[in-house]
């Protein structure tokens, strides 16, 4: 008895062994072609995955043989590029298409994770219709084409005409200086303490956000301008500036006067919601920087849908420091779609990005997400033109806009920077010391060649 | 055992005194028969090199190169020997992080947990059956909690708007954002909540081994309470404390989710604990080098506790 129940376990065991074994191994059924596409899909953001979903069937339909499995991803940006960079890594996670942050193309094109699509976008027709900046914001460090952008975006100051208006300021707003924000945010305290006068992102909570957001519109409006950062005529990081510390003592300014929020709430992730669901559509918030996809929460179908955003909300540029030329200050960044160097059908996957990328596809995704056009024909078009109030004054910032500098390191120098303002905003570090400790980071982290002091 | 049964053997053998062929081909079988006798043992040595040697082993590797997630680095990454380590000691946030897990793996296991388990564990073992079974539920259901739901828990309760600070207002106090102001605190205090269970389900088997009859005989000789725990009880558990602090301390180390959900390590490197130090390095920068560095020290943390423990386990030479 005992006996034979060991042998029956034996090959119950063994059996099982094989059968899982059997079960494991993959299909070679080469005639199935599968694409796979990989992007960002959460409560906020829908617009990318409603996209796909319009094309997927219509590539299946016309590619016989080929299916096309989406993988959104919920995640925060940080979150997500982290896990497109390790599926990178291996060429059984790694995706076909993906959406890619404009800013980290180089890196990736380096690290050889993107295909580079020269010969595919020579066959195809609507490349010409790309205007030249887009073109180059997807090419990487070899001038070679890695991504295709999907739309881009300008960074302004967002107020609500009833909080001004309240406090007695004129609207149209239009601050040409560093103090003439200081001003109006003074008095709207002074009129009512109950509304946050002026928010200005700033520390590690809100990531990329508080740069582009935030500490990036002062630095870029600062003697330097442009190469406040990284100058271009060297191609090496900046530091010892007067402008950073300065940009810093702002900051600590409007934090420690209670213009702005307190800190806690400042390195919450999640805060942008509550300045785009609450604080704006009940009039709780004077003004903030933001990005030109704002209205795309307020429009219907948005995630905090309001109707009255077109009377309450006005858009005007950041002002320069001193109000010295060119007047105002944006950041652009905006996010591409690319295709991974380890695809098995990269022509397949090119054309799935081009269906995306058409003239009707651009122009609705432009439109629902609030992205300002890379496609002359999409510019021209009388609805992207008419999908919100502002989108003629946010596509005037293009004029005035500044690219980051999207060098392999860029990430961790953006980090000091994010470090550096949240030093300063928590009380932590005065301006000049977080200033001399982002400067020692930098040297750090570039090497003693790679960075100037200006 | 299988020495002295062998060294017997061989003891027998030798006063026999055979010729020398025989006594070769004796000690050769025994030899043979005694790696025969490991080839069971090989499916599973091979499961652990594989498994758990192999990492470990690769993960110092990679802490000795610069590997990174994007960018030149992440196609080719080059041997750079220790300097991944060099800049660690060198970084002021590092000597911040490690002192943070030592105080967090202190005050909440090594301490509270520990000391805590006991206490429940004793006093659960004398009260009524009912109200025993209501307190263990009570705090084993903390643990069996999905270590992500528990931070979400964590979070709500002591977040600005949380359950802490509404208690405290209807006390007529009001709270400070625990997250923010007492970021180690609030960690600490929730993985005491969350870990207790383990250590009280550990002292509850041990309790139970210990013989009643020693414990009356000691309180006839009039020993109060507090002696009969400290002098009779303790030392009888002495090795299941041990286990248990070896145990609690490894998976303290480790504790990752609790802490990321509730603060992400913040405000700044307020409650950055090792675990978290080498995620934010090895994920959020993509230097997977230097984050590999960190985990390596961590390792021989560990290690270095473990050797501890085991040490003061050993049974005494009498």
């Amino acid at each position: 008895m005992k006996k034979s129940a060991a042998v029956a376990i034996s090959v119950i065991a063994v059996g099982s062994l094989l059968g899982i074994a059997g079960c494991t191994s993959t299909p070679s059924d080469s005639s199935e072609k599968t694409i796979k596409v990989s992007y960002i899909k959460t409560d906020a953001f829908t617009a990318l995955d409603d996209l796909f979903n319009k094309v997927k069937p219509e590539f299946e339909a016309a590619n016989p043989g080929v299916t096309v499995e989406l993988d959104p991803i919920a995640a925060t940006d940080d979150d997500y590029k982290t896990k497109l960079a390790l599926s990178h890594r291996s060429a059984e996670t790694a995706p076909d298409v993906f959406y890619e942050d404009q800013g980290n193309v180089r890196s990736d094109a380096e690290a050889g994770y993107l295909l580079a699509l020269d010969e595919y976008t020579a066959k195809w027709d609507d490349w010409s219709e790309f205007t030249d900046a887009a073109k180059q914001a997807g090419a990487g460090d070899d001038g070679k084409i890695y991504s295709i952008s999907l739309g881009t975006d300008t960074r302004a100051i967002w107020y609500s005409k009833t909080v001004f208006t309240n406090a007695g300021i004129d609207v149209p707003w239009e601050p040409q200086s560093w103090d003439d924000i200081l001003v109006a945010a003074r008095k709207i305290e002074a009129s009512d303490p109950s509304v946050v006068p002026f928010n200005l992102y700033a520390g590690t909570g809100t990531g990329e956000g508080s740069n582009m957001q935030g500490f990036y519109e002062l630095l870029y409006g600062t003697d330097l301008g442009g190469d406040a950062l990284y100058d271009s005529e060297s191609n090496k990081w900046v530091v010892g500036s007067d402008g950073f510390t300065e940009s810093l003592e702002f900051l600590k300014t409007i934090y420690d006067e209670g213009l702005a929020l307190t800190p806690a709430q400042a390195l919450d992730p999640n805060i942008w919601k509550s300045v785009f669901g609450e604080m704006f559509p009940n009039a709780k918030l004077g003004g903030t920087v933001e990005g030109s996809y704002t209205p795309s929460f307020w429009v219907e179908g948005g995630s905090f849908e309001w109707a009255d955003y077109a009377t309450e909300m006005g858009a005007t540029a950041f002002p320069t420091q001193d109000g010295q030329a060119p007047g105002g200050v944006s950041m652009s960044g905006g996010w591409t779609l690319a295709v991974g160097s380890k695809s098995e059908n990269p022509q397949l996957a090119f054309d799935f990005m081009a269906q995306a990328l058409s003239f009707e596809n651009a122009l609705e995704y432009d439109n629902v997400n609030a992205q300002i056009a890379v496609r002359k024909d999409v510019a021209a078009d009388e609805s992207y033109l008419g999908a919100n109030p502002f989108v003629g004054a946010v596509t005037d910032l293009v004029e005035v806009t500044h690219f980051r500098p999207s060098t392999s390191i860029y990430n961790q120098i953006s980090v000091e920077v994010q470090k550096a303002s949240e030093a300063v905003i928590t009380g932590k570090m005065s301006p000049a010391e977080a200033a001399a400790s982002y400067d020692a980071a930098v040297t750090s982290i570039a090497g003693d060649d790679m960075v100037i002091e200006k | 055992m299988t020495a002295e049964v062998i060294s017997t053997a061989q003891a027998t053998q030798d006063e026999r005194r055979p010729g020398p062929q025989r006594s070769g081909r004796r000690s050769a079988l025994l030899k043979i028969s005694r790696f025969v006798r490991m080839i069971p043992l090989v499916p599973a040595i091979i499961i652990m090199v594989v498994f758990l040697a192999g990492p470990i082993i690769w993960s110092f590797y990679g802490s000795l190169t610069n590997a990174a997630l994007s960018g030149a680095n992440a196609a080719n990454s080059s041997f750079i020997g220790f300097d991944n380590y060099v800049k660690l000691f060198n970084d002021p946030v590092f000597p911040q992080s490690l002192w943070i897990t030592i105080v967090f793996t202190l005050a909440s296991a090594v301490i509270s947990q520990n000391v805590l388990g006991l206490g429940i564990a004793l006093v659960v073992t004398r009260a009524n059956k009912k109200l025993a079974t209501i307190v263990s539920s009570t705090v084993v259901g903390a643990w069996i909690l999905p270590e992500i739901v528990a931070a979400f828990v964590c979070y709500a309760y002591f977040s600005q708007d949380g359950t802490l600070n509404q208690i405290l207002a209807l006390a007529g106090l009001t709270g400070p954002n625990w997250l923010y102001t007492f970021p180690l605190l609030a960690v600490v205090l929730a993985n005491l909540w969350r870990g207790t269970a383990f250590s009280l389900l550990v002292y509850q088997a041990a309790l139970n081994d210990v013989p009643p009859e020693i414990s009356e005989a000691a309180m006839i000789d009039g020993a109060g309470g507090a002696k009969r725990l400290f002098f009779v009880t303790i030392p009888m558990i002495k090795n299941t404390i041990t286990t248990n602090l070896m145990l609690i301390t490894l998976q303290t180390l480790s504790v990752f989710t609790l802490i990321y959900v509730m603060t992400s390590g913040g405000p700044g490197n307020d409650s950055t604990t090792l675990p978290i130090l080498a995620y934010k390095e090895a994920f959020r920068f993509g230097n997977i080098g230097y984050g590999t560095a960190i985990a390596t020290i961590l390792l021989l943390i560990g290690a270095v506790f473990s050797i501890i423990y085991i040490r003061a386990a050993r049974p005494s030479k009498d």
